[in-house]
């Protein structure tokens, strides 16, 4: 998949691998992101950098389609990145997919 | 066509109130501005007194923001003075040189603090209580210096006083006559207030008269006519009030000792009216806020209606009510003795209970009540009705002294009775709003009404109000809920728990309907804490619902590295041990090694992935210093080697923390063992703290060195190591049960009182025992060291901890 107007598909894990609200952290070059499964195992994927002062998200507590930044306590949305509530601010998000068990990241 | 202009001068609690009332009614028919002295929007007075207690703060307690203004359309001068009032060109004119005409013109120039001529009296450090101004002295003062005197035993210098010892000042009170509050209490209530105060820590010089400050440039101290003497750093003059009327006599108004009022608070000159302290009505002059706000109300519909509407305003009966925490007082009418007075006397020196009830020809006309004053609105009713009561008894007059079961006084109040004196909120009011808009809280009647907004002393009254509209069933939300996504209270949701037998976080949640199907970062740790108490022996953690923390087994740090705190006993370690440490930091390049404040070592700075092999290389249990778990046992030197020492200091230390370590609690929990008195391992702010005397051991509870200092008080004296261990199992266990989850054990024995704690931990054989049963099994099932678990556990291992590379293609 080297098409340049394709977007750059990458396998990172196996859904099993992954484990409900305990995202994994993968790092592609310098890029650290964290993948997420929810409880019925949709996958999403942020940067692992919270907008408000970089905090790791891997290591947040997720609950539904949120994650909670384990520094200042943020409330992230999986679908977009965006801090929730009075909060401003917004993370990179990536899309995802799942074929045959594997977790595709696709790369902008 | 010209909007009418009214100008208010005096920001402050009647006058913006009478703005408010004015708003209500005709929200566009005035061009209205107003002028204050001082640099703040309109704030709530009576709560300094709460912010210097420590209750409030400051940014709480504005009633109107510089938004509220200008939404509005209010022009606000703040900081600015009025200097003059021209009553023949109808215009203000302002120390800031504004000159502002007006057709209608309130002053509310409120008082002055009284300031006897005492020489000295100007030096730095002898302030009054007035403002905000004063309160910020008052609290950077105690930052600085240790204590304080207050001159004047009435209500503003009792609440000053109780300030200053929250603020950690010695504070010393100074009164003329030979009885506190003598305005508002009698000598039995007086005798009773001067006692509880004294318990609280309060030191009374009664019948003194302070005759010189002195000092250099700052006040050191006083001097008083008998002779005697006392050191100060801080002196607050807290001994009246004087009507603030210098501008309106300059400008002619004719004034008494106040501003002279008519019923529609008409001065003597045409369009101008005087509202609040500063106004005299009929020869008196109010100092409380209810009577003001009647005011402001009549004042209010007299500007809005132009005719003088109804009979206008006819004086208030005044109540007391002293805001101090733990001291429960209430005054109002005649309270004294006369010979037309009857009373009735209810007086418990043993309980710290005085009821004094006067009756003239069949009537309540006044009333004391110390200690208990539940009976404070049915009384102040049967004053405000003059009700004939000889067919009725006693038991109407004082139903907290009847047999029958207490009946909340607003169940037969009448629609129109007063509930919120300082806002002038009558029951039908409330009731009203309780039901149009389905109001369910006490806060939000506070925010639909403004009842219970001012003093707070209505809160009780609000609230079986609440109960009775809503009637039996009906879910009150008078506590907390535990979190956003329910209803339920902490203690709510514990029950239930119990009462379904839930064992999973997600059951909870579902079965207990959360509004956020998945819960939030506050209920779900809270949730795993609560179901692993109840059920110990069979509860698997559900490390999904834990703080990054508890589920790592380390601290986060600021830069997504950890911190990594292994165990050593009672603060003991050896060479072995360090030689282990100082391994390890250097294999893992570890940046800093540091000494904690919990006497043994961090490794701070490590990699997440390095994290389990340093466990393995360390060999040494966690310290738990990232848990809501027991943390450090810290130990002074003791009887072994110190000259001091009494006892086995170490020895308990480390079988203490051996006993309970790994134990899981509702916040963190830190103890220490000193072995006399001089304390060394500061156990006066620790959860539990130890301290060895001949022969046996004090037990403190409740002490935290953190955000909110609070000292340990004594639970009790235990008279062997058995003795104290089997206390401190009791203790926790029912600190486990009962606490709010991330409640440390201060802030619970502040909700639940150490009286209780001693009740149940040490009083009651039976629950005691059982208490220790529970906790026996808890720690039979508290698992093993986490960090042996994950060092070897591939599958958490590679969950937790591992940082995926991915290469590019
Ligand atoms: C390591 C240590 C500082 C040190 O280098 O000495 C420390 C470090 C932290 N403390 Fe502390 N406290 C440390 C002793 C204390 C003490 C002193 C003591 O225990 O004698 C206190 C005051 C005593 C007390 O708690 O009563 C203390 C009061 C706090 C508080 C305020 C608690 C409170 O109830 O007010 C917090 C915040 C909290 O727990 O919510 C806190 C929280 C923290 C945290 C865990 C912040 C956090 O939640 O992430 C810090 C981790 C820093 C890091 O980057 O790893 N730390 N902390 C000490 C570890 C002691 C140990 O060996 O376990
Ligand atoms: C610590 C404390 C605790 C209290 N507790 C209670 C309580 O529990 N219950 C109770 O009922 N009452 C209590 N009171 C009393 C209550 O606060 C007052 O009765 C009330 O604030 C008076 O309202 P006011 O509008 O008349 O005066 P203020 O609220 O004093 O307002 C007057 C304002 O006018 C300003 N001003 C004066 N002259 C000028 C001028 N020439 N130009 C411009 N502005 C001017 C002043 O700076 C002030 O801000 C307490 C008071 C204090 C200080
Ligand atoms: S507490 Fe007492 S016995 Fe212990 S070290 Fe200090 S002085 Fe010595
Ligand atoms: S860094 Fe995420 S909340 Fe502050």
């Amino acid at each position: 998949m080297n098409s340049i107007n394709k977007q750059k598909e990458i396998a990172v894990a196996t859904v099993d691998e992954i484990a409900v609200d305990i995202p994994k952290e993968v790092i592609i070059e310098e890029t650290s992101i964290a993948i997420f499964k929810t409880k019925d195992s949709t996958i999403f994927a942020l940067e692992n950098k919270c907008p408000h002062k970089g905090g790791p998200l891997s290591q947040g507590i997720v609950s539904g389609e949120h994650v909670f930044c384990p520094l200042h306590d943020w409330k992230i949305s999986l679908h977009d990145g965006r801090a929730q509530g009075a909060d401003e601010g917004c993370t990179a998000s990536y899309g995802t997919r799942v074929e045959n068990n594997t977790v595709y990241l696709l790369l902008k | 066509m010209n909007k009418e202009r009214l100008v208010l001068i005096g920001n402050g609690m009647a006058g913006m109130y009478t703005i408010e009332e004015i708003l209500k009614q005709e929200p566009d028919r005035f061009e209205i501005t107003v002028f204050g002295k001082e640099p703040h929007p309109n704030y709530n007075r009576i709560l300094l007194s709460s912010v210097l207690q420590g209750d409030s703060e400051l940014k709480d307690i504005v009633l109107n923001d510089y938004d509220w203004y200008k939404e509005h359309n209010i022009t606000l001068y703040t900081g600015d003075e009025v200097t003059r009032i021209d009553t023949n060109n109808k215009q203000v004119e302002s120390a800031g040189g504004i000159v502002c005409a007006y057709d209608h013109l309130i002053v509310a120039t409120g008082s002055n603090p009284f300031m006897p001529p005492i020489p000295g009296s100007d030096k730095e450090g002898v302030i009054s209580f007035r403002d905000i101004k004063d309160t910020e002295t008052m609290i950077e003062a105690s930052k600085k210096y240790e204590k304080a005197a207050v001159i004047g035993g009435g209500l503003l210098g009792l609440e000053a006083a109780r300030g200053l010892l929250n603020l950690n000042m010695e504070t010393e009170v100074i009164h003329l006559q030979d009885q506190l509050m003598e305005r508002q209490l009698d000598p039995n209530a007086s005798k009773m207030l001067k006692r509880e105060l004294e318990n609280q820590g309060m030191r009374f010089h009664m019948e003194k008269q302070t005759e010189q400050i002195f000092g250099r440039k700052r006040a050191q101290g006083l001097h008083f006519k008998d002779g005697e003497s006392l050191y100060a750093d801080l002196v607050v003059i807290a001994v009246g009030i004087r009507p603030n009327i210098g501008l309106a006599e300059n400008s002619g108004l004719k004034t008494n000792r106040a501003i002279i009022v008519n019923d529609f608070l008409e001065t003597s000159a045409p369009d101008v009216y005087a509202v609040g302290e500063c106004a005299e009505h009929n020869g008196i002059a109010y100092g409380l806020v209810a009577p003001l706000y009647e005011q402001g109300k009549i004042l209010a519909e007299r500007l809005v209606s132009k005719e003088p509407a109804g009979t206008g305003y006819q004086g208030s009966l005044t109540s007391t009510k002293l805001k101090v925490s733990g001291v429960d007082v209430f005054s109002a009418g005649e309270f004294g003795e006369a010979d037309d007075l009857k009373s009735v006397l209810v007086h418990d020196d043993f309980d710290g209970v005085y009821k004094k009830v006067n009756i003239r020809d069949n009537k309540v006309v006044g009333a004391v009540l110390f200690g208990d004053t539940t009976d404070s609105p049915k009384l102040l009713n049967l004053i405000n009705k003059k009700e004939d009561i000889s067919e009725v008894g006693k038991g109407i007059i004082l139903p907290s002294e009847s047999n029958a079961p207490m009946e909340s006084p607003v169940v037969d109040m009448a629609n129109e009775e007063t509930i919120c004196g300082c806002n002038g909120v009558c029951k039908g009011e409330i009731v009203s709003a309780i039901n149009e808009k389905g109001l369910t809280s006490v806060n939000e009647v506070k925010q639909h009404t403004n009842a219970s907004r001012s003093c707070g002393g209505c809160k009780p009254l609000v609230s079986d109000l609440l109960n009775a509209t809503l009637g039996d069933g009906a879910a009150v939300n008078e506590v907390e809920p535990l979190c956003g996504c329910t209803d339920l209270s902490h203690e709510q949701v514990i029950e239930e728990i119990k009462a379904k037998q839930l064992s999973h976080t997600r059951e909870v949640m579902n079965v207990l309907g959360w509004k956020e199907p998945e819960g939030c970062s506050k209920c779900r740790p809270a949730l795993n804490y609560y179901l692993s108490v109840s059920k110990p022996e069979e509860y698997e953690d559900d490390y999904a619902s834990r703080f990054i923390n508890e589920r790592v087994h380390a601290n986060i740090q600021n830069d997504g590295t950890y911190s990594v705190v292994p165990r050593m006993y009672g603060g003991v370690t050896n060479s072995d041990q360090l030689r282990k440490i100082a391994d390890v930091a250097e294999k893992y390049e570890v940046p800093l090694l540091k000494l904690t404040g919990g006497q043994r070592i961090d490794l701070l700075g490590v990699n997440k992935e390095d994290l389990p092999a340093i466990w393995g290389d360390l060999d040494m249990p966690s310290g738990h210093a990232y848990g809501k778990s027991i943390r450090t046992v810290k130990t002074c030197v003791g009887e072994d080697f110190c000259r001091f020492g009494t006892q086995d200091s170490i020895g308990m230390g480390m079988t203490i923390e051996r006993k309970y370590e790994r134990l899981n609690t509702p916040h963190k929990v830190k103890m220490a063992v000193s072995a006399c008195p001089r304390n060394c391992a500061e156990s006066g702010i620790k959860d539990i703290g130890i301290v060895g005397l001949e022969g046996h051991w004090e037990m403190y509870v409740g002490g935290n060195g953190g955000v909110d200092l609070r000292g340990g008080e004594l639970l009790g004296k235990m008279n062997s190591d058995d003795e104290l261990l089997d206390a401190i199992s009791a203790f926790l266990q029912y600190y486990r049960e009962s606490a709010h989850y991330l409640e440390r054990t201060s802030h619970w024995i502040e909700r639940v009182g150490l009286d209780h704690v001693k009740a149940v931990v040490l009083e009651d054989e039976e629950e005691r025992a059982n208490l220790i049963e529970r906790m026996e099994v808890s720690l039979e099932h508290k698992g093993e060291d986490p960090w042996k678990e994950l060092t070897y556990n591939e599958k958490k291992k590679q969950e937790l901890f591992e940082q995926r590379k991915v290469e590019l293609v």
